[in-house]
């Protein structure tokens, strides 16, 4: 509120107004705060019971922790690899090419990310399960699948892959095509320009997309837990041992939790620490 | 000798262009839309025309009659873009060295020093494109497009986007590396000065020569 310089001076004995609080900063301020304890809140309190140090150790070398703990990092990397190295050329393709049926292809993509778990979980039993459309097939090969460490990088993929590949995509869709054909009229070959320009350009993208789709690989639990099982040292990934330890290891179930939430927390941060100096190398 | 004619038809628009020459420098001018960078990027290779053929010293680049397209890594012909198309992850040495094969790193030390002293940008190795201004990131992508040795060098409005107190001087050092480096160039411009230069023009208006004899 502005006031007129008038030059009154202040009635003597009187007291000086204290400008008002804006009702609008108020409700931001009470949104903001809500939003942010009701985040806060839980993840403190999985630290609050866990403290007693000389626990955490003890704790933290039971099977039920080291075998999760093994399994999620096994089976994460996996994941995390077979995403790349197939997502790609795909997000590649879908950047780079038109063709009919292409914003069916990206839909289809990305159902992953908003289909239920629980449905994804079906969905793949009912594909590569033993009794599932290609269970005989695989039977007659010697091979199950369900309910397997195979099983849970299949599930892992399904969710998680396709937030590298639409991360991918953008960041090819960013790369000026004229960065390409410079290249090539410098002699050097497709491959080589890929190599050369394309990705380090898109780089940040393609970083932050592997991330992401690691992290949702680190955290799925719907789809593994109806396709794999949860079989402690198998397909017991960190998630699902947590659960499992829900009612009969309080403290396991909470080591493993704290351990996922600083790995999580540490990423982002290095996430953002990294992109963002990366960024400003560019000059973006 | 550089003989162009190509054809392609897009929407709302057909490209149907054909010239010759043998000048040191040749401009293409026309307004903005009538096909001139068309053109020019068909001789780079990097757009591909409906129909026609593109031959540069007696060696057919593009010959869609006889099957005939060479890819731009084969075409030997430099392109220097209209935003220069610097890599902005590479430093000038990175860029400039970029088409350089087979040398060591002492080598491409050597001859990206020699490019950069003929376009009076020595000492500016480890910058970045986002450090440089306008004339110098220019002159980067020349130095850049030259150090391979092109027969022929494409640039599409070199100076339009500098301010005209450099550009006249930017025009002399571009006939001076002719000079030193023999090749010939082909530029896409609006500005009558820079046409002005050259040696041979053509004018285009509405995705045709309308002098096909050029000036």
């Amino acid at each position: 509120m502005r006031v007129a310089a008038t030059g009154a001076r202040p009635r003597p004995g009187g007291r000086a107004r204290r400008r008002a609080v804006p009702l609008d900063v108020l409700l931001l301020g009470l949104g903001a705060g809500t939003f942010t304890l009701i985040i806060l809140i839980p993840v403190v309190a999985i630290f609050l019971r866990v403290l007693p140090q000389e626990m955490i150790w003890e704790v933290a070398r039971r099977p039920i922790v080291l075998e999760a703990l093994r399994l999620s990092l096994l089976t994460t990397a996996l994941t995390l690899a077979l995403s790349i190295v197939l997502g790609t050329p795909l997000a590649y393709l879908l950047a780079r090419r038109r063709f009919r049926g292409q914003a069916l292809l990206d839909s289809l993509i990305e159902l992953p990310m908003v289909l239920p778990p629980a449905v994804a979980g079906i969905g793949l039993l009912m594909a590569f399960g033993r009794r599932g459309l290609f269970g005989p097939f695989l039977a007659s090969l010697g091979i199950t699948v369900g309910f397997t460490t195979a099983a849970v990088v299949i599930a892992q993929f399904f969710v998680a892959a396709p937030f590298y590949v639409r991360a991918a995509r953008a960041g090819f869709l960013g790369v000026d095509r004229e960065l390409e054909h410079v290249a090539h009229t410098l002699g050097v070959s497709r491959w080589a320009t890929f190599w050369r320009v394309t990705v380090p350009v898109a780089f940040p993208s393609l970083l932050g997309g592997a991330v992401m789709c690691w992290a949702r690989a680190l955290g799925e639990f719907g789809a593994t837990i109806m396709f794999a099982g949860s079989f402690q040292g198998r397909t017991q990934t960190m998630p699902l041992a947590i659960y499992g330890a829900l009612e009969s290891d309080l403290d396991a179930a909470l080591v493993l939790s704290a351990i996922l939430v600083v790995v999580s927390f540490g990423v982002l941060v290095a996430l953002r620490l990294f992109v963002g100096r990366r960024l400003l190398a560019v000059g973006a | 000798m550089l003989e162009v004619s190509i054809y392609r038809q897009l929407d709302g628009f057909t490209l149907d262009a054909s010239f010759a020459t043998d000048a040191a420098m040749t401009a293409l001018v026309g307004p903005s839309g009538s096909g001139k960078t068309l053109t020019l990027r068909a001789v780079a290779g990097v757009f591909a025309p409906d129909a026609g053929r593109i031959v540069l010293d007696g060696v057919p680049l593009l010959d869609t009659e006889r099957g005939i397209d060479l890819a731009p890594q084969a075409r030997r012909v430099g392109y220097v873009p209209q935003q220069y198309g610097l890599f902005p992850h590479l430093d000038v040495l990175g860029n400039v060295g970029f088409g350089l094969r087979g040398v060591d790193a002492a080598e491409r030390q050597r001859r990206v020093g020699e490019l950069l002293e003929l376009v009076g940008l020595l000492g500016f190795e480890g910058r970045r494109p986002h450090q440089l201004s306008g004339g110098q990131q220019q002159r980067v992508a020349l130095a850049r497009a030259l150090i391979v040795r092109p027969r022929l060098l494409l640039l599409d409005e070199p100076f339009s986007a500098l301010d005209s107190g450099i550009r006249e001087p930017l025009r002399n050092s571009l006939v001076q590396l002719q000079g030193a480096l023999g090749f010939r160039a082909v530029l896409v411009t609006h500005d009558p000065a820079d046409a002005a230069i050259a040696g041979r023009r053509f004018e285009f208006e509405g995705g045709r020569i309308v002098e096909p004899n050029g000036t």
